[in-house]
């Protein structure tokens, strides 16, 4: 997902007479439902664990920016272009609110940007692919965010408040996303046959990294064990994933499109679609750092920050200087 | 007017955080008016001291009107 590979605390989650009175209490509190705030007690592996996902969550949603930003001044009408611009701007919010809940766990902003660009912390997989025509811009509203709004929802209720919070600001703008996707996909499936080829092309190249957005089965991992004790994670990737290929299919037989799978089908035993699993070595490799467009992504990141340096500077200079007179007229 | 807390922000002054808070939370015309303060201006209560601050007032129900049984008869008061 946007979070992808998580690592918890690596132990597998403590029975309740190896927890400490402190975390039989915390936990206690999260099967209860409640809310975990800054201030409460948290053991240090929660806090540590949603460090990482939100950290991760938010360098997703900020790089996340770079693919559709790609075709912002090659939109085929004023119209597409302001909805595209609106929806890249609603991203960097969405990068802003995670950032500020994950601040509220102890770590600097500034921290986690430079973590994002040494490599210490991750981004998804997703954001590591070209958008090689407009009809990219279709496709990734429509499954890139689909995908996300998948995982999004059910964190709205994860144990940690700030989170929680941050994620129901999220899923209310996000539904736009997906929707001003799939209206793109619509305009070229029922456009001349080289629009609707285009379609089916971007269909094709974001199918199977779409899938892997929700990460390798995790059925057996302590990470996600542990994740989900804590309800920092709300579900299996496989259950998310699954939900996923069975809401997009129909809206792919809607497009005329075909999804690239000869193996999809839908299984009447369970009322699933059975399908083919992406290719983990891809993703994997991509996590390394070595997919089409890590190298560059970072590269730009890192670019708009060091070049924003000045403005930045030039502004907290402004604001001291501005106070420091106010001070001595006072 | 009642405002309420709808986030936080990074901004060098008081005057960009508004303007920052208008771009960052207010995109769907959810304000008509925006309050900053510096987060280390803010005094908080935690949330597990909710029992002693606020379950005294739980047991007040007289301060509810309802409380108070006025026969119909009086008319609306
Ligand atoms: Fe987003
Ligand atoms: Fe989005």
């Amino acid at each position: 997902m946007y979070a992808q590979m998580i690592k918890s605390t690596g132990q597998g989650v403590k029975s309740d007479e190896q927890m400490t009175e402190q975390e039989r209490a915390f936990q206690a509190r999260i099967d209860a439902g409640e809310k975990i705030e800054p201030k409460d007690w948290m053991p240090d592996g929660y806090r540590n664990n949603l460090i990482r996902q939100i950290g991760q969550h938010a360098h997703s949603e900020i790089v996340g920016q770079l693919p559709e930003a790609n075709w912002i001044t090659r939109a085929p009408t004023l119209e597409r272009k302001a909805n595209l611009i609106a929806k890249v701007q609603d991203e960097a919010g969405h990068g802003l609110y995670l950032y500020c809940a994950a601040e509220t766990l102890g770590i600097s902003r500034d921290e986690l940007v430079d973590m994002l660009h040494s490599g210490a912390m991750k981004y998804s997989s997703i954001f590591n692919y070209p958008t090689l025509t407009w009809a990219d811009m279709g496709a990734v509203g429509w499954l890139v965010d689909g995908a996300a709004i998948m995982n999004q929802v059910p964190l709205q209720r994860t144990s940690y408040g700030p989170y929680a919070r941050a994620m129901v600001r999220i899923c209310k703008e996000e539904s736009f996303h997906q929707r001003q996707g799939f209206h793109i996909m619509m305009a070229m499936c029922n456009g001349n046959q080289a629009q609707k080829r285009m379609a089916q092309d971007a269909l094709n190249r974001f199918w199977f990294p779409a899938l892997m957005m929700f990460g390798p089965s995790d059925k057996d991992s302590v990470h996600s064990a542990q994740s989900m004790a804590w309800k920092i994670k709300m579900n299996t990737n496989d259950e998310l994933r699954q939900k996923f290929v069975d809401e997009t299919v129909p809206q792919a037989h809607y497009l005329g499109l075909t999804i690239p799978d000869e193996q999809l089908v839908l299984n009447e035993d369970t009322g699933n679609h059975d399908f083919t699993e992406p290719d983990w070595s891809e993703f994997h490799s991509i996590l390394k750092g070595d997919g089409p467009c890590n190298v560059e992504r970072l590269e730009v990141r890192a670019k708009a920050w060091e070049e924003g340096a000045w403005v930045r500077d030039g502004m907290m200079a402004h604001a001291e200087k501005r106070a420091s007179r106010k001070a001595a007229a006072g | 007017m009642s405002h309420r807390h709808v986030g936080s922000l990074h901004a060098p002054d008081g005057e960009m955080a508004i303007k920052n808070a208008r771009d960052v939370y207010t995109r769907r015309n959810e304000g008509v008016s925006i309050w900053v303060v510096e987060s280390n201006q803010v005094l908080a209560s935690s949330p597990t001291d909710k029992g002693p601050l606020f379950e005294p007032s739980n047991s007040k129900v007289y301060r509810h009107p309802t409380f108070y049984d006025i026969p119909d008869d009086v008319g609306a008061m």
